[in-house]
């Protein structure tokens, strides 16, 4: 074994590594960055306002109907620009969430579509001529979770939504529309919300405090969760100023001012802040999750049962052959099936024409039988009709000589 | 079978009104006084009235309902969590209060229907509804039948505000199918909640998608009465309004804030007041100003002349073909009882007298065939 003892030792000159961060932002920013956000909320709670608020854009979207009669996620990719960095987004919209009468299965969907994605990565994963470095990663990386602003409570589809997605992706739950919430009604929301998702366990997304840059502000901000927001696309002017808002006759709501709407924590956090650790959140957390249960599920194991480590290969190759000897066992099965019915088909045959030839004898039999009858009947008759017919004779011949009988004794 | 009369006020009003007037003789009758007598006597006797209120939970309801009737009915109510509500069922709620204004009694009956919609699964989440609203034109139809009529309690329901949340496009399965469910057993008007999350424009799309597609559903909501061609032409005005502002956009509100130097109820935001009371925010004033101020004994007519007269004949047609068809069962002998048992015995007649033909016959010939072989 090699001394693995470590030594400090300290730099007699600027050597030039401390470059290496730089390298390695400049090598990611030529990549290009990709993001994939997953929006979960009843049909127009404000999704698709949000995201073109967020991102400054307007993504194209229609109007969703809320007589569907499922939930489908409808994805859909956009390659944005800034500075010089480029990203790839991907929105995934549930359409249809919320409307049906009987939600019980409204988030099977959603789960498949997560699991999905980490499927395909899985694949990528396991090829063996595989490019990883430029595979479009689908995987999602945030779920924006949209509760709608009753002022009570969460609703009991969203307690049920969120349990099932907790494992599986970064949650951040959103009050959207909030600007029908007043702000003592926002503040004993929150706390119901927040209690209402510990005392059910469910685990959402904390924005990370081990990193001393930024575990300040990412402290406070865990204390505002969930988010209450307001999206707007429509520009008021505000003063001597434009600026996104929403008017009403009572007065202009202001999405860019933190006393009206927490959206600019929103989009310091998402997107400013820890974008970069959602990725590697879903990478390193619930990406290995997924395959260790999958791998687990196909019979993978690490270590074998002397406690000696598993290769991947090793399994893969006892697994190949357990397989290949399943195989010839089935194939052997069939072939013992197909002889025995083979001989079971024959032996029915025999016993088939066995029976046929019997039968056959029995009416040869009965015919002969038949034959001998009617032969002896035709003897008999035969000779009866001789009997007779010699009666007749003698008949005929005494009649004939009967007077001349007569005759005879009356001469006598 | 059942003919649903749509609105009764409209055939009242076709008929003519031969009005005389005594020009020559100004002799004072006095039956100009009858009105004032119908007031005096309505007074003592007092009013009743019976609103149910439905809606998801979180819409508003209450709060709607406190500012509606300046009181609070709901001090120490208990909400429940997410998951109590997973599997929750609808409840029945009522509850009765006693109002009085310038002397003028109200014993108001507010119908709660928690847990309506909240549940993952709301498969026919409003049939307790429904039933709760049968039992009512059950009871009274009973009593009204009954021998002793003199203190007929009249629970039936005469109203239903219907809360629609403002955060979709419109209508969505389950208003559709609960408004169908109801329209031809009560009153029912459909209020957009929470209006103040919805700017003027945004209201407006919503009420003209939502009557339209209230329209392509055929749900039949309660109509405003027509007005009468000799009111004036402000009324009138303010009628055809009312009208065409539904369904109304409302908000409620528990609390008095300071607003333009009064003390109104309102909602407090960091970027203005939401004044209830005030019509350029919401339509609370003219939903109130209809429900209560002009329209409240309408709706208790439409309810006892249309609703519950449809219930009653829909009870009496039912009770009579159950009728007849436990009559049919008793006897064998179905619809005509005196011409069948003639038909029948003569058949039988007939029949046995065929056989005795044949019988005969038979007899002969063997006596034939006898006499031939003796021969």
């Amino acid at each position: 074994n090699l001394n693995e003892e470590k030594r400090n030792l300290s730099l007699g000159g600027h050597v030039g590594f401390d470059s290496l961060p730089d390298q390695l932002v400049s090598k990611s920013v030529t990549q290009g960055f990709c993001f994939n956000i997953l929006c979960v909320g009843e049909t127009g709670i404000g999704k698709s306002t949000l995201m073109n608020t967020l991102f400054n854009t307007m993504f194209e979207n229609e109007e969703a109907s809320h007589y569907q009669n499922g939930v489908y996620l409808r994805p859909r990719t956009y390659d944005l620009q800034e500075s010089n960095v480029h990203l790839k987004l991907t929105i995934v919209d549930t359409v249809g969430f919320g409307d049906q009468i009987n939600k019980e299965d409204s988030y099977k969907p959603i789960v498949d579509y997560i699991d999905t994605q980490f499927e395909n990565y899985l694949q990528e994963e396991l090829k063996i001529k595989r490019s990883l470095f430029n595979y479009h990663d689908t995987r999602i990386h945030i779920c924006l979770y949209f509760i709608a602003p009753t002022g009570h409570s969460l609703k009991s589809l969203d307690l049920v939504t969120m349990k099932k997605l907790d494992s599986k992706v970064n949650i951040i739950p959103i009050i959207a529309k909030a600007d029908t919430i007043s702000k003592s009604e926002l503040h004993k929301f929150k706390i119901k919300i927040m209690s209402e998702l510990v005392s059910n366990g469910v685990q959402i997304y904390q924005f990370p405090t081990d990193d001393e840059a930024v575990s300040e502000i990412n402290a406070s901000m865990n204390a505002h969760l969930p988010f209450a927001v307001v999206g707007s696309v429509e520009e008021v002017k505000v003063g001597n100023k434009t600026v996104r808002a929403r008017q009403y006759p009572w007065g202009v709501v202001q999405v860019e001012n933190e006393s009206h709407c927490d959206f600019v924590k929103l989009r310091e956090m998402l997107i400013r802040v820890n974008m970069e650790d959602l990725r590697e959140q879903t990478h390193a957390r619930h990406y290995e999750l997924y395959r260790r249960c999958k791998l687990e599920e196909m019979g993978f194991k690490d270590t074998d049962p002397d406690s000696q480590p598993f290769s991947l290969q090793e399994t893969y190759e006892a697994k190949r052959k357990e397989f290949l000897g399943d195989l010839q066992r089935k194939e052997e099965e069939m072939r013992q099936m197909f002889v025995n019915k083979v001989k079971e088909t024959e032996a029915e045959l025999k016993e088939k024409e066995r029976e046929l030839h019997d039968k056959f004898e029995q009416l040869k039999r009965m015919h002969q039988e038949e034959k001998r009858k009617v032969e002896e009947k035709r003897r008999d008759l035969e000779e009866e009709m001789n009997t007779f017919n010699r009666k007749k004779v003698a008949a005929e011949t005494l009649s004939l000589s009967q007077p001349l009988k007569k005759d005879k004794d009356k001469k006598k | 079978m059942c003919k649903t009369i749509n609105s009764i006020s409209s055939t009242k009003k076709k008929k003519s009104k031969k009005i005389f007037t005594n020009v020559k003789e100004k002799q004072y009758v006095g039956f100009a006084t009858l009105p004032n007598q119908v007031h005096r006597k309505s007074v003592k006797k007092g009013f009743d009235f019976t609103l149910m209120v439905a809606g998801e939970s979180g819409m508003g309801k209450s709060t709607l309902v406190n500012s509606l009737f300046l009181t609070d009915l709901y001090k120490d109510r208990k909400l429940l969590n997410a998951e109590e509500r997973i599997n929750q069922t609808v409840e029945i709620i009522k509850h009765t209060v006693d109002i009085e204004e310038k002397g003028v009694k109200l014993k108001l009956t507010i119908v709660d229907t928690p847990g309506f919609g909240d549940a993952v699964n709301n498969n026919e989440c409003w049939k307790p509804i429904t039933d709760y609203i049968d039992q009512q034109f059950e009871q009274y139809f009973r009593d009204e039948s009954g021998l002793n009529r003199k203190n007929i309690q009249d629970n039936r329901v005469h109203c239903c505000l219907y809360f629609i949340p403002p955060f979709g496009h419109g209508l969505r399965p389950v208003d559709v199918e609960f408004m169908k469910a109801l329209h031809e057993k009560v009153n029912i008007i459909p209020l957009i909640a929470k209006a103040d999350c919805l700017t003027p424009n945004e209201i407006k799309k919503l009420k003209d998608r939502i009557r339209e597609e209230i329209d392509k559903f055929g749900i039949k909501v309660y109509q405003f009465p027509e007005c009468d061609s000799d009111e004036d032409e402000e009324f009138k005005q303010l009628d055809k309004e009312l009208k065409e502002c539904t369904p109304f956009a409302v908000i409620g509100s528990n609390t008095v804030v300071e607003a333009r130097g009064q003390r109104v109820r309102g909602r407090l935001y960091p970027w203005g007041i939401v004044e209830v009371e005030n019509q350029s925010h919401c339509d609370f004033v003219k939903l109130r100003n209809m429900l209560i101020r002009s329209h409240m004994h309408d709706l208790k007519d439409v309810t006892c002349d249309v609703h519950y007269e449809n219930y009653r004949a829909q009870c009496i047609q039912e009770m009579t073909s159950k009728l007849a068809q436990d009559n049919r069962m008793e006897s064998p002998i179905p619809i005509l009882p005196l011409s069948t048992p003639d038909v029948d015995t003569e058949k039988l007649i007939k029949m046995k007298d065929e056989e005795l033909k044949r019988m005969q016959e038979m007899l002969n010939k063997m006596q034939q065939q006898m006499h031939d072989k003796e021969q």
